[in-house]
């Protein structure tokens, strides 16, 4: 039923910076995924590749049979209603109501019609609900989402993407603008969504403890390309050090990027 | 839970301080006469500029003027012009004696009842004209705003097609639309809803541009079509716009609607022409004074409902 996600050769270049160089990865259904590198690493790049919010220029992505960087019109539509995105500013509709916005993960199975005038069946609001009961925030769901805090907003986006029923789940620092405690609270409810319902999580990091923390597996970015791909066990302090480019520092620790509120994480 | 702090450099004054400082001081002070500089050469382009307009327009023009003697003499315009302003505007006013005040009242305004029923007509010319001009305007305004159009090609023909519609005043359009479908209220309702769809298809398309488009991508992300992310990314977050603009464009579309009738497009308007033709000048006044009327409670009434919309913005 899920198949594994492949990139062959795979670039994006914005004029002369090649954002993405020549990444070559595959990626098996079920694994928690953390990606790592330096700001303008290629991160953000390599995810919206991955569900076709910019298209590769060279290279391609498949998805068990399907061609992923051939698709068009409906078919691409539904790739990304399979491939759910989640974004650093959450990208919700404030001026609509939480559940509205969670609805609109439902976009894709909508005709016009039905679209345009904000028409969605009983079942249709029931998975919404459900979902974002999974997420603590029921009592909020006829509020507007402005009106929410960061990282309520962001378990939001989270219930957006689950009633996508999507094969994977991608999230582009999610946490980077929020607070530990909220912070926490959005990876658990990535990981739980990763161990309950089977769906491949890719998550793009700045917080390395946090990667290692989550993540089955760790890859790390460096100019465009994937300079580490492993377990965290295998990713040591010199690793660390050429990913980042840490050269001039003497010492280096993971605590003072930290985003836990726990001394040791919940697995 | 350990942790180390990467030891921070002391702060301590370089030598190479004291020069840095100096070179921002000559920076700033020429980076400061550079402005003042181009601020006197702005302000002499613009008045020159304006002088010259002037001068074109006919503001500097001496012409001659017969004194109260009897005797012509070359005098500059403005001031020979004005008490002629004075001398029409009280060829419009109503002698209004006190003793027969409502018998002079009602000699005012003795078409009355015609006059109430054609600014009813105007009203609803202008309701129906801002109803055809918003749907029209509003779908126009997403392919016109350069951010959410489909491609270049939608843009560029829709920016165009609002051009026209919009360059075109709303009484050249009256003249079109009475050839077109005879003299009555429709021919308003179509000159004054074309040109509205041109005016509020740009302005709203300007709100348009200035809009977050992280929702869109949130959209499109979900699978959304471009028809999605207008209706759930784009329009919620222009509303409010959209509303303030309409009611303001009603204001106008009154006053408009209140002269297209001169050229047959129904309204109030026809009243001016009659009057005029008959050299009726009181009846100018009354009918300005009726308009007048019109326009302070509409503005008043839209301007209220404007602002309690805001406020309902405001709260969550």
């Amino acid at each position: 039923m899920s198949s594994a996600l492949i990139l062959s050769n795979v670039s994006r270049s914005f004029g002369e910076t090649h954002a993405v160089d020549n990444v070559s990865i595959s990626i098996e259904p079920g694994q928690f995924i953390g990606v790592i590198g330096r700001s303008g690493a290629g991160k953000s790049t390599l995810l919206r590749l991955l569900n076709r919010l910019v298209d590769p220029t060279a290279g391609s992505i498949s998805f068990g049979d399907t061609n992923i960087t051939a698709l068009k019109g409906k078919a691409l539509r539904h790739w990304r209603r399979d491939c759910a995105m989640i974004f650093q500013q959450f990208n919700l509709v404030d001026r609509l109501d939480v559940l509205t916005n969670v609805l609109i993960g439902r976009l894709a199975e909508h005709g016009v019609l039905s679209s345009m005038t904000m028409q969605f069946s009983d079942e249709e609001r029931a998975m919404a609900i459900r979902a974002l009961d999974r997420l603590d925030l029921v009592p909020q769901a006829l509020q507007r989402a402005g009106t929410l805090s960061g990282g309520q907003q962001q378990r939001v986006a989270i219930a957006k993407a689950l009633v996508q029923r999507p094969k994977i789940m991608l999230a582009d620092e999610p946490i980077a603008s929020l607070d530990p405690a909220n912070a926490t609270l959005v990876m658990d409810g990535l990981k739980r969504i990763n161990r309950e319902d089977g769906i491949t999580v890719l998550v793009n990091l700045h917080t390395l403890d946090t990667a290692r923390a989550y993540s089955d597996r760790i890859i790390a970015m460096r100019q465009g390309r994937v300079y580490f791909d492993g377990t965290p066990a295998q990713l040591t302090d010199d690793v660390v050090r050429d990913i980042y480019g840490l050269d001039g520092l003497q010492e280096f620790n993971a605590a003072v990027t930290s985003t836990s509120v726990h001394a040791s994480v919940p697995a | 839970m350990t942790f180390t702090v990467a030891p921070m450099p002391p702060l301590t004054v370089d030598a190479a301080a004291p020069s840095r400082l100096t070179q921002f001081e000559l920076d700033f002070a020429t980076k400061r006469r550079q402005a003042r500089r181009n601020w006197a050469i702005g302000t002499l382009v613009l008045v020159s500029l304006f002088a010259f307009s002037a001068w074109i327009g006919d503001f500097f023009k001496i012409t001659q003027v017969t004194m109260p003697d009897g005797a012509r003499e070359w005098r500059w315009i403005i001031p020979a012009g004005l008490p002629r302003l004075g001398e029409y505007v009280s060829q419009t006013l109503p002698t209004l004696r006190w003793d027969s005040f409502w018998s002079d009242f009602g000699a005012w305004f003795w078409r009355w009842k015609t006059w109430l029923k054609l600014l009813w007509e105007t009203v609803l010319i202008a309701f129906m004209a801002t109803t055809f001009g918003v749907v029209g305007g509003f779908l126009l305004s997403f392919p016109a705003a350069r951010n959410l159009s489909p491609n270049k090609w939608v843009l560029w023909l829709t920016r165009r097609l609002l051009e026209i519609t919009r360059t075109v005043p709303d009484i050249v359009w009256a003249l079109i639309f009475v050839f077109c479908f005879s003299v009555g209220p429709m021919a308003g309702v179509l000159a004054i809803g074309t040109h509205a769809c041109g005016a509020l298809g740009k302005l709203y398309s300007e709100v348009n541009e200035n809009i977050d488009m992280r929702p869109l991508e949130g959209v499109k992300a979900a699978g959304g079509t471009w028809f999605d992310q207008i209706r759930y990314g784009a329009v919620p977050q222009v509303l409010p716009n959209i509303i303030s603009y309409t009611l303001l464009r009603f204001e106008i579309n009154v006053r408009s609607s209140s002269i297209i009738g001169y050229v047959g497009a129904g309204g109030l308007g026809q009243e001016f022409r009659t009057a005029m033709s008959f050299q009726e000048y009181t009846d100018l006044s009354a009918l300005f004074l009726i308009i007048l009327a019109t326009v302070i409670v509409i503005d008043y009434g839209s301007e209220k409902l404007r602002h309690k919309m805001i406020g309902m913005e405001d709260r969550p």
